[in-house]
């Protein structure tokens, strides 16, 4: 599978050079293995083992794939925001999310599979992308709402990811980490200025609380018990912390801002734990996590459908940017403009 | 069938004086519509003043199998660096 315009940062050779034969496997897994213990990045051309590769790829397409299809529920009241100011706001954070997956699509690339393929993937509905973006947005607290957890969340998930042990990923979230504080505080802002406004305000932002609380949760995947790559991915430092580790961190510091705004987060078993110093959470449902990632959650289909419905509709457009520049040399210089 | 416009390398100059460096990669038509797409995709935040694009099937990189025959004979050459001499405390200006 390696092809044609795989690698982003180092192009000239034919695909992971393997040395021929007589180099024991082994060997090489462990000289691999050491690299890693020593905190050095693995580069595209590098040896890799063909699993890691394979774990990159999922990983990272599944995360390309979510920033994505993250921009339609916001999209969605990019039209109906309630002021300029609201509308600018969202969307640049939505064109950043577009930029994220631009980001990491690349990033994955790198890995010897073409953007082509990831796309058919995630259109055929062959690809996995984050649950939570299959819930709606049904009123304007949710932007609020998704901004502070879903994009909180999805920090809490993401910096680690900066130390991650393949380069283009790592590379890729450190840019993507310096673009989403500021989604996370627009989203905190919006439901600050909801809840210090009417009461019927303020019932929108703890009615979008109660909708996005679990699914944020659900975000950092299932409990370490049941997680299925986590003991491998550590030990590949392509994941630095356990799903329940994040997700603890996550409450420990959303908790103490809902409180700040006033808001009631809709899990009555919520208490304080003195002793351990930390917020303890009731149990997750995970039926409705599983009901949601096999396709069951409200928007699945609708996802999808507005994927496809998009690429259909451009596919004129990148005919015609293809003939354009057949036409004109697809080498030639571009225009200068004084 | 879906096929991937040519993948382009993305350099960017932050500010005049610097460098252009090396900060990702991108798919376009041409060379223009790469120069847009990096505009949009790499410079959101002001992080550039000039664009570099070029075709990544043009750029030509070492092998890591060969890193070593490459550059280990610099490893040894400690007298190109100015604290190989050791120069008297007293003598000022070196
Ligand atoms: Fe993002
Ligand atoms: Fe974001």
């Amino acid at each position: 599978m390696l092809g044609f315009g795989m690698y982003t940062q180092a192009l000239d050779s034919a695909g992971a050079a393997e040395p021929q034969g007589d180099v024991d496997e082994v060997a090489r897994l462990e000289r691999f293995q050491a690299r890693i213990d020593r905190d050095e990045k693995i580069e595209p051309k590098d040896w890799m083992p063909a699993d890691y590769r394979q774990a990159l790829i999922r990983q990272i397409a599944q995360h390309a794939h979510s920033e994505v299809v993250g921009m339609l529920p916001e999209g969605n009241w990019i039209s109906r925001a309630p002021s300029l100011r609201r509308k600018v706001v969202l969307i640049a954070k939505v064109q950043d999310e577009g930029g994220h997956g631009m980001y990491l699509y690349s990033a994955a690339e790198t890995l010897g599979v073409s953007r082509a393929a990831l796309i058919e993937q995630l259109l055929a509905g062959r690809a996995k992308y984050s649950s939570i973006f299959n819930y709606p947005t049904l009123t304007w607290a949710d932007i609020g709402a998704i901004g502070w957890l879903v994009d909180g969340a999805a920090i809490m998930n993401q910096i680690p990811l900066c130390r991650c042990s393949y380069g283009p990923y790592a590379r890729a979230m450190v840019r993507i980490c310096k673009e989403e504080s500021f989604h996370q505080r627009q989203g905190y802002e919006l439901m600050l200025t909801l809840a210090r406004g009417s009461a019927a305000q303020r019932a929108m932002a703890q009615e979008a609380l109660n909708r996005w609380w679990w699914p944020s949760l659900m975000m950092f995947g299932p409990s370490d018990a049941h997680s299925v790559h986590t003991a491998q991915s550590m030990r590949w430092k392509i994941k630095r912390f356990s799903n329940d580790e994040l997700r603890q961190k996550f409450i420990d510091v959303t908790v103490p801002q809902a409180q700040y705004l006033g808001l009631t987060v809709p899990d009555p078993e919520l208490r304080w734990d003195e002793p351990a110093q930390h917020y303890r959470a009731g149990p997750i449902d995970w039926s409705e996590f599983q009901a949601v990632l096999e396709g069951g959650g409200p928007c699945n289909r609708e996802r999808l459908a507005a994927r496809r419905e998009a690429h259909e509709a451009g596919r004129w457009v990148r005919e015609a940017a293809v003939a354009y520049a057949e036409k004109h040399g697809a080498h030639a210089e571009p225009a200068r403009s004084g | 069938m879906n096929e991937d416009w040519a993948l382009y390398e993305v350099f960017i100059r932050s500010r005049s004086g610097l460098e252009h460096k090396h900060v990702g990669s991108l798919h376009a038509a041409d060379a223009r519509m790469a120069i847009e797409h990096a505009r949009d995709t790499y410079t959101r935040r002001l992080e550039g003043v000039s664009i570099w694009v070029v075709r990544s099937s043009e750029i030509v990189a070492s092998d890591p199998e060969e890193a070593e025959a490459l550059f280990e004979p610099a490893r040894d050459k400690i007298y190109r660096h100015p604290t190989f001499y050791a120069i008297p405390d007293e003598v000022k200006n070196l």
